[in-house]
């Protein structure tokens, strides 16, 4: 084939890819826009938002030593150092080709340099720093990547995404995609995005991360929810980062 | 037990001033089960008070029926500097304490 | 009695329409025991919940009294009443006249579409009551995460 016919092929298959958006750049919506307008205003609240007791709690954390060193030791002000940073993920690890979330990046320096020990799915400390460096992207747009070594993840999450399961054989694209807007019993169906993550959520009474929401997702079309920490809720993740993309951060969100 | 409060920084004598205040606390209400049917013990925070100048100036009594991770605001007269404390003891016997100065002129 | 009657009676204590019997004898008790004897007239108490309730956990509520607050006219305490949780006594807060302004602001749960009622008690030794009603409804989709 020739060099102008593989240019032609890979421009026609970058437009279908953005023509396939399922909900188009301009008609994106964060979650609160689908809240009562109570919890909406819990959330815009910076005192009340009762996720701000985690990031609070992470701001400590973010200098107390864990092993040998503290996050701070290298990555001094995280206003400076973090600000973008959650914006850009989940991304692949340039060192070892792994698609990495935020929680498994900070648990990765924990491990490999600052001689500590991983911190657990959803633990206290884990939901504290993830919503305290996530809040330093305040406002930013989701701007992951899905080039090079991420495609493959971000064709996964994507056939995971428009996957029928669970009793009553839902993919997320049925409500996401094809029903926002509308009713479910009292409730508005939101758009499905990550931008507001980790989340206080009420149904929880507590902080919660994107895999537990996924998590709920699936106990809610009553499938089988798969373990914490399984690659297709990573895969997951890069696809709604990428459906999402220009959103703005919201972290912490408040939800229902 | 991690707290925040909120109070103006400065105020003028006499004026009546917003005073909130959240705590994380779960609010166990006792009601709920854990996933093997287990029955979750209650521990609430049942009291909360605020001291302003060594002076109780409000007061609370919590139950189950008060949200996880309490929230309350009030009001209070800015009567001179010093500080707003707040202790709050829950079913198990837990403290908290936190506060916060204000500086009041006139 | 007619079923009519007996909610015209029941009308001067803390009734709903439509559901009175049941509402008005789980917490009339309540706040009898309260006020000792004393009335509890329907007025100075301004209770504002969202008609709708976003999540039953966290409703947040508004209580202000109409009261001067000072020494010699104040609120003393406000109590507040669930018709419907399996605690009726929600909180009570403990007021005088260095609050300088009787509102409270509190976020609480609810168990279901209600009645909701605070009560102050004022210096003078006088009970006044108000209510409001919220929808609270079940969350849409089952959460076992």
């Amino acid at each position: 084939m020739t060099r102008l016919a593989l240019a032609a092929v890979a421009l026609a298959a970058g437009v279908a890819l953005a023509q396939e958006r399922p909900i188009p750049a301009a008609d994106l919506k964060s979650g609160s826009a689908f809240l009562g307008s109570d919890l909406r205003a819990l959330q815009n609240d910076d005192f009340a938002n009762p996720g701000m007791l985690w990031v609070e709690r992470g701001e400590k954390l973010w200098s107390e030593p864990a092993g040998k060193l503290a996050c701070a030791s290298c990555h001094k002000d995280a206003a400076v150092s973090m600000r973008g940073v959650v914006a850009s993920y989940p991304k692949i690890d340039k060192a070892n080709g792994k698609l990495l979330n935020l929680g498994n990046r900070i648990n990765q320096c924990r491990t490999e340099r600052m001689g500590a020990e991983p911190l657990r799915y959803e633990s206290e400390e884990l939901l504290a720093l993830t919503a305290y460096i996530a809040r330093q992207s305040l406002r930013l747009p989701i701007m992951a990547s899905i080039d090079g070594a991420a495609r493959a993840h971000f064709d996964a999450g994507r056939v995971s995404y428009h996957l029928r399961r669970g009793q009553m054989n839902l993919s997320c694209a049925h409500c996401h995609d094809a029903q926002w807007g509308k009713r479910l019993l009292s409730e508005t169906i939101s758009q499905g995005h990550p931008n507001a993550y980790p989340a206080y959520r009420m149904e929880w009474q507590t902080m919660g991360s994107l895999e537990r929401r996924l998590r709920a997702c699936l106990s809610g079309i009553r499938a089988e929810m798969l373990p914490y920490g399984s690659q297709e809720y990573l895969d997951l993740e890069l696809y709604l980062a990428w459906r999402a993309q220009g959103l703005p951060i919201e972290t912490p969100g408040v939800r229902r | 037990m991690a707290a925040r409060i909120q109070i103006p920084r400065e105020a003028r004598r006499g004026d009546v001033i917003e005073v909130r205040i959240l705590i994380q606390h779960p609010m166990e209400t006792g009601y709920r089960h854990d996933d093997v049917g287990r029955l979750i013990k209650r521990n609430v925070i049942n009291a909360l008070s605020c001291r302003y100048g060594g002076v109780e100036v409000f007061r609370a009594d919590l139950s189950s029926g008060i949200s996880a991770n309490p929230y309350v605001q009030f009001y209070t007269v800015a009567e001179a500097s010093g500080d707003l404390e707040f202790s709050w003891i829950d079913d198990e016997g837990q403290k908290g304490a936190e506060r916060q100065s204000i500086v009041v002129k006139g | 009695m007619k079923r009519r009657d007996f909610l015209a009676g029941a009308a001067g204590a803390l009734a709903f329409p439509g559901t009175a019997l049941a509402q008005a004898d789980t917490l009339d008790p309540h706040v009898r025991a309260l006020a000792d004897g004393a009335p509890v007239r329907k007025g100075k108490v301004t209770l504002v919940l969202p008609q709708l309730a976003d999540n039953g956990n966290s409703v947040p509520i508004r209580i202000t009294v109409d009261s001067p607050m000072t020494a010699a006219d104040h609120v003393k305490s406000i109590h507040l009443y669930s018709e419907r949780n399996p605690v009726p006594n929600m909180a009570n807060f403990y007021l005088g006249p260095r609050a300088g302004k009787a509102e409270i602001d509190s976020r609480v749960r609810l168990a279901g579409s209600q009645r909701v009622t605070a009560v102050a008690k004022l210096s003078d030794g006088s009970f006044w009551y108000g209510s409001a009603p919220i929808v609270v409804t079940l969350s849409a989709c089952l959460d076992e995460s």
